[in-house]
């Protein structure tokens, strides 16, 4: 019994569960298969639409992938400045603080206008939501230097820049992988929302492709391949993390 | 040690802690080469002396005067030892040795790196991080990256108040031995630690610093010897004060 419990076991057991759970629903409401389709009719549209369903996935995760790296490029680079220039501070944090306000999912539609219906515009959401959490959270981490550190830079006579690589960006680190946490269960939300805003491509725009024709079968499908593209995603940002922290 | 000067230190004044002073006519004179410490009950600005000293920045002012006693300026001439080992939890012990030199950007001595972590009783743990440390061998990392500096100013703020008794008579003896020659400002509120390590030592109060009688020996005193304990009696008489075991009983 206790050889059995191991995390993939356990995994699949919930799995099997919420399926059977589902398939349950399906038989006793006895509801219509474009309401709600059984397990076995998903898998079914799963294996009939791989081919389409992959290559919406490529667009989807390509933009997800570039959008995620440029963000975090872009949210890292910013706290390294706000934590060595006072003067950035005093200018750039309001302005930060301000941006933080807007819900960015709400551009979308101004993004796409300005960008088009390509992939630059959805790269540019996910960049843009996934920009302010990594940068506040690195910021958090770099300025939070404990007392003793920060006494130890003054009394060895630290250069900044060497203060901010030796000590602050070491000691900032596990903020900076809590910041991308959030971003990565951010980033899914943030693609699709710019696919649905207005697309030809992706896995946003098939779902609603699939709407429009009363595919439910191949909605859930898709649904299931972005659940799945989502799990990738954050299994990817555990490992780095962990690596990190075993690095340490 | 080639190339570091000795100086003494002296420090004259009033303490002040935002609007309210904390001591006045303040009068030390600390010689070079020497052990100086400092004793007194918390609060009354032991703490704030060794970041006044070592230049760190607080809501401290000093209305007098702090000079080395060559009259060179102190910046750079100070390493502190605080009771916080300061140690870096992601990098070995080799990298926090010699952090001074990288934090300047200067090329560190790493063979004098590990000369010193032997000296201190560490050898063969270069490669440990911190957190494989007890808080003795982390305050043995912490003097090996101060001698690293090769200050001729050290103050060391109770550096050993957090170790076990015989751990911390193990550290006194080890860093009178390791800091010899150098002018040492030892802040510390255990009487017998004061008694063992110092050259002159001085009781801080509000109406300024007393100095202290100390035993004719020699340094680091032996705990077990007739002067050392009498001595340590005799502070012990001193910080005693009565309506404090009232209060606290």
């Amino acid at each position: 019994m206790q050889r059995l419990n191991t995390p993939f076991l356990r995994g699949a057991l919930a799995f099997g569960l919420a399926l059977a759970l589902w398939q349950g629903v399906v038989w006793v409401s006895d509801v219509p298969h474009f309401i709600l389709p059984g397990p076995g009719r998903v898998a079914t549209s799963l294996w009939a639409n791989a081919g389409v369903l992959a290559e919406h996935t490529r667009f989807t995760a390509f933009n997800l992938l570039a959008g995620l790296s440029a963000g975090a490029v872009l949210g890292v680079a910013t706290a390294l400045n706000l934590a060595l220039s006072p003067g950035a501070r005093l200018l750039l944090r309001p302005i930060l603080i301000f941006a933080q306000a807007v819900p960015v999912f709400a551009l979308a539609p101004i993004l796409t206008l300005w960008l088009g219906y390509g992939a630059t515009s959805k790269i540019v959401v996910v960049m843009l939501v996934v920009y302010f959490p990594i940068a506040s959270a690195f910021f958090d981490g770099l300025m939070r230097l404990p007392a003793p550190l920060t006494d130890l830079a003054q009394t060895l006579q630290a250069r900044p820049m060497r203060r901010l690589f030796l000590l602050q960006v070491p000691h900032a680190l596990p903020a900076l992988a809590s910041g991308l946490r959030l971003a990565v269960v951010m980033a899914p939300f943030a693609v699709i929302v710019g696919e649905w805003v207005g697309s030809s491509r992706g896995l946003g725009h098939l779902m609603l492709m699939a709407n429009g024709r009363g595919q439910t079968d191949l909605m859930f499908a898709t649904l299931i391949v972005l659940a799945a593209q989502s799990l990738v995603l954050f299994a990817g940002i555990e490992r780095i993390a962990k690596g990190r922290r075993k690095a340490h | 040690m080639i190339g570091r000067r000795m100086t003494g230190l002296h420090l004259h004044g009033d303490l002040w802690m935002g609007g309210a002073r904390l001591i006045r006519d303040l009068a030390l004179d600390m010689p070079a080469g020497q052990w100086s410490c400092l004793l007194g009950p918390s609060g009354i600005g032991k703490s704030t002396i060794a970041r006044l000293i070592a230049g760190l920045p607080g809501p401290y002012r000093l209305a007098g005067r702090l000079a080395a006693g060559d009259d060179l300026p102190l910046a750079g001439r100070v390493a502190l030892m605080a009771q916080d080992a300061q140690l870096l939890p992601w990098a070995d012990l080799v990298h926090n040795v010699t952090i001074g030199a990288r934090l300047r950007g200067t090329r560190p001595d790493l063979a004098r790196a590990r000369a010193l972590l032997t000296e201190v009783g560490l050898a063969g743990r270069e490669a440990r991080r911190p957190t494989e440390l007890s808080g003795g061998q982390g305050q043995r990392v912490a003097l090996a990256r101060t001698l690293m500096e090769d200050s001729p100013l050290v103050v060391m703020d109770e550096p050993f108040s957090a170790l076990d008794t015989v751990t911390r008579l193990a550290m006194q003896d080890l860093a009178a031995r390791l800091l010899t020659g150098r002018t040492v400002i030892l802040i510390t509120h255990d009487p017998l630690e004061a008694i063992r390590l110092s050259d002159r030592a001085w009781l801080l109060g509000a109406d300024g610093a007393e100095a202290l009688d100390l035993p004719d020996t020699p340094t680091p005193r032996d705990w077990r010897a007739q002067e050392t304990l009498a001595a340590q009696a005799a502070l012990l008489t001193r910080l005693h004060r009565p309506e404090d075991a009232i209060c606290s009983g």
